[in-house]
């Protein structure tokens, strides 16, 4: 038995559309179809693998980017719906050779082990602080509730965001 | 001379993985590049009657759809497909190969188009009929047929007449559920297509040299026709000991199709992969008026699969902890239509460990003795089973600074005594313990004129932070700064190492490193001893050390030839060195590690709902290479062990014979909120004995024990024991 390849007539696939982002400050355009998805985008067709896949469902964070400077799980999110965006990804975030205080405070706290969260904790403790409401270590927790770390480096995350905060230990 | 070992050194890679610059399987890639994603069975056992892939085919940018029958050539011994940690009974799954399903999710085709979205659109298009056959996926059902595997844990004493003459005696049956890693990282892995048939495979693995032998294996390639790499894993935690099927699947296709393929898993393929398996862990303790024990018994009853058997030791850890005149374990297994379970941290001890160490909180419960003093009352300074002392054993000081830290001399006995609001406060203890093992290993060092040093093994970093001890090991035996170092690891061309596991690894490598650094040592030091007009002529090995770039005698510092100028004056560009772990078999002493964890739980009596506030973990694991990273393989196996006690659990519709929770949002597991306070204390332990520096490893310990701290402080706070894990809010209001 062999797969039968007969049986169909062509199926085609939808045409693609265009789409415009300003990516870590870098304005491309990109012919992609409706259906791929921005952490899609920004893994296959740009090679910006820093952004993580964990699900692909939104059940990880694993994706998280930050568009038009709020968190945003990239793997829910479709790339032709945020044409004009602007996406920060990990890649972003450093400047040259300085690191954003929260990659610092990273490696500082040990906030990581396998680090195939890393990235998107660190979008989505970026996003946290600029929305402004977490104080305490209580709420950063909360807040920080929607990424995984299976490595479970929960406490040194905190800790970290705290030391970015200018809270910190 | 700056010391490295035993600092709290920051990882040497972490730069890559905050600025998203460290490349992961499913991240390399190539101009031809092709995708390929797999069509998994919905039935657990039977036959593929037909498989009709017109529809897929017909997209658009589908290049091919393989299944078992357009497959190229595969071995067909069991031999090839047996990888190194495979078990040794059976016959290991063969992906791809017949029109057999073993287990629901099993791979039956791979989809491969020149994009990613195009290949999973197809994928829902190839038709599959199944002619499905009577199965067995429930554990309990068939706990009756279970078969007695052999296992080295031999019976002393008459524990059925010891359990029968106790004063006060307890048993009981403590189930563990079906856990699954859950690595963050998709399994996945790119496969490089070169001229001739020459592969160059990035995979998701903790052994590279493994999952090389075994793809050469299966496809039947020359020795020097595969290379495998894994610079960076995305957590493994286990499940990449063995090579995983999508592997032969992406090597399959971009043989076929003379081209790259990339072959990711989707998260509930995963499902399809190895697990921690379930378990009834029937204990039944025998004990005297003061405590100590008279018998200790304990049976494990666990799942495997219909075509491997699979088993790890879950019922020797009573021998290793305490004393007791009569015991006996047994360990029986029950073949299901399942994949083979899989080693999960700690394999065996987290579950066998949880049921004693709950029977044990229950024995002290029906003797009206504290916990604690219950352990010390058992102590045992000899591995019983074996009748041998240990290499090193300081759990007495794992239990006193736990407890101090903790606070438990201000415990209160009563259950349900303690209170916070409206929430019951619940204190709860338990002992934990592992092997101490090493392997060979071997690693390469190269020493350039530039004060580059280079250290190389196949061994793997999974997060555990080998590319930093490694570095910290090299720095401080040869007297460089750490970023002079560069680690390679997570290829196979690089010298020997066994999979990453059980461990092991940071023992064997530094002993490596060690050796190897020695002899790179011994080489500066016949030039420097000769070389004209050196200021350390006259002097022994014995009386120079290697510092600051620099050889220098000890007595006195400013005697010191850089290590740049003796080389340039002995013609060499570089040093390279090559050396083994070259461990001595110590068979006069049983090494473990152990450690004591206490546990505070809130419940929210009305509602059930169950926090961990805080944990302390004292570990007794000889010497620590790095505090920081060691701290927090501790604290992940700390939350993985909360995972275990209150939230994990893959749900199989035994209808269906399916898991039903195959996700990250249905399987719970912790995230930033449920994981409060958690105290790693590492207690001062030199082991002489055990190896030449000391070393023990901590990847798994820091779970062993968690699961029943928790538990039993969940008991202390309500009143009411709950065995079978998770402990969820409706198991402890019905
Ligand atoms: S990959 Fe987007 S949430 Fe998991
Ligand atoms: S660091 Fe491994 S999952 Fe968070």
């Amino acid at each position: 038995m062999s797969p039968s390849r007969e049986s169909a007539a062509p199926l085609t696939k939808p045409a693609p559309l265009s789409v415009t982002l300003r990516i870590n400050g870098e304005s491309r355009t990109l012919s992609v179809a409706p259906w791929t998805t921005l952490l899609d985008l920004l893994r296959n067709h740009l090679d910006l693998t820093g952004t993580k896949k964990g699900c692909d469902h939104g059940q990880c964070g694993a994706c998280t980017v930050l568009i038009d400077g709020r968190r945003a799980l990239s793997c829910l999110t479709l790339a032709v719906m945020k044409d004009g965006a602007e996406i920060t990804t990990i890649e972003g975030l450093a400047k040259g050779d300085e690191l954003h205080p929260l990659q610092q405070a990273f490696i500082d706290h040990d906030a990581f082990q396998c680090g195939y969260c890393t990235p998107g904790q660190i979008c989505s403790a970026a996003g946290l602080i600029a929305e402004g409401k977490a104080k305490t270590r209580e709420e950063i927790r909360e807040l920080m509730s929607g990424n995984i770390c299976r490595c479970g480096a929960y406490p040194n995350i905190v800790g970290a965001i705290e030391q970015a905060m200018g809270g910190g230990r | 001379m700056t010391a490295h070992i035993g600092t709290a050194t920051s990882r040497v890679d972490g730069r890559a993985k905050v600025t998203g610059a460290a490349k992961y399987a499913a991240e390399f890639t190539a101009p031809d590049l092709a995708f390929g994603v797999v069509v998994s069975a919905t039935i657990p056992k039977g036959r593929i009657v037909s498989i009709d892939a017109g529809r897929a085919c017909a997209v658009e940018g589908v290049i091919d759809v393989l299944t078992h029958a357009n497959r190229i050539r595969m071995a067909d011994k069991d031999e090839a497909y047996r990888d190194e940690v495979a078990p040794e009974d059976g016959a290991p799954y063969r992906p791809l190969y017949d029109d057999r399903v073993h287990f629901n999710f099993q791979p039956v085709a791979l989809v491969v188009a020149e994009d990613e979205d195009t290949a999973r659109f197809a994928a829902t298009l190839v038709d599959i009929r199944y002619h499905t056959e009577e199965f067995a996926t429930d554990l309990h059902a068939r706990r009756e047929q279970a078969f007695k595997v052999d296992k080295p844990v031999k019976p002393r004493g008459d524990a059925t007449k010891a359990l029968s003459g106790a004063s006060v005696r307890h048993d009981a049956d403590y189930g563990v559920p079906i856990e699954y890693h859950n690595p963050m990282e998709l399994y996945g892995s790119t496969v490089l297509w070169r001229e001739g048939g020459k592969l160059v495979v990035y995979d998701k693995t903790q052994g590279v040299q493994n999952v090389q032998r075994y793809v050469c294996g299966v496809f039947e390639l020359k020795e020097g026709d595969v290379q495998v790499m894994s610079p960076f894993v995305g957590g493994a935690f286990g499940s990449g000991l063995r090579p995983q099927y999508q592997v032969v699947l992406a090597a399959m296709a971009a043989l076929k199709l003379k081209r790259a393929v990339r072959v990711v898993l989707s998260r509930a393929q995963m499902y399809g992969l190895c697990y921690r398996p379930a378990t009834i862990e029937r204990l039944a303790l025998g004990a005297r008026e003061d405590g100590t024990l008279a018998a200790l018994t304990h049976e494990a009853i666990a799942m495997t699969s219909q075509h491997e058997a699979f088993s790890r030791n879950d019922i020797g850890w009573g021998e290793v902890l305490y004393a007791s005149a009569n015991s006996r374990a047994t360990h029986r297994l029950a073949k299901l239509d399942v994949p083979t379970p899989g080693d999960m941290r700690a394999p065996g001890a987290a579950s066998g460990v949880y049921g004693l160490e709950c029977a044990m909180d229950e024995l002290a419960v029906a003797l009206k003795m504290d916990p604690l003093a219950l352990r010390l009352r058992c102590y045992s300074d000899r591995d019983q089973d074996k009748d041998l002392p240990f290499s090193s054993k300081r759990l007495k000081e794992c239990y006193q600074q736990g407890a101090d830290a903790f606070g438990w001399s201000k415990r209160s006995p009563k259950p349900r005594s303690m209170r916070d609001g409206r929430e019951l406060v619940g204190w709860g203890m338990a002992s934990g313990a592992w092997e101490a093992m090493q392997m060979p290993f071997a690693t390469r060092i190269v020493m350039t004129a530039n004060g580059h040093v280079e250290v190389a093994s196949a061994t793997s970093d999974i997060g555990t932070g080998t590319y930093t001890i490694m570095a910290q090991v090299a720095a401080e035996m040869l007297g460089v700064p750490l970023d002079s170092i560069t680690v390679k690891l997570g290829d196979s061309t690089l010298p020997k190492a066994p999979v990453e596991g059980g461990s092991w690894t940071a023992a064997s490598i530094s002993h490596a490193i060690v050796n190897a650094a020695d002899d790179i040592r011994a080489e500066l030091l016949k030039i420097a001893f000769t070389m004209q007009d050196s200021p350390l002529q006259g002097l022994s090995a014995e009386e120079v050390t290697l510092a600051d770039g620099a050889v220098m005698a000890i007595a006195d510092r400013s005697r010191s030839v850089p290590m740049a100028d003796i080389m340039r004056h002995g013609g060499m560009d570089r040093i390279e060195k090559e050396r083994g772990s070259e461990f001595e078999n110590d068979d006069q002493h049983a090494h473990n590690t152990h450690s004591a964890i206490f546990a505070e739980v809130k419940v929210d009596e009305e509602l059930g709902v169950i926090r961990v506030t805080r944990i302390v973990s004292a570990v007794a694991a000889g010497r620590i290479l790095n505090t920081k990273t060691a701290a927090s393989q501790i604290m992940g196996g700390v939350v993985m062990g909360v995972g275990m006690a209150l939230h994990e659990e893959a749900t199989i519709d035994h209808r269906f014979g399916r898991i039903m929770n195959a996700n990250v949002a249905e399987y719970h597991m912790p995230v930033n909120a449920d994981i409060h306070d958690i105290r790693v204390i590492f207690v001062d332990e030199e082991d002489r004995i055990i190896n030449k520096m000391g070393i023990k490893g901590v990847g798994e310990i820091g779970i062993v024990g968690v699961p029943a701290a928790i538990a039993n402080a969940v008991y202390h706070a309500t009143g009411k024991r709950v065995r079978d894990l998770p402990i969820t809010l409706d198991k402890l209001l019905g």
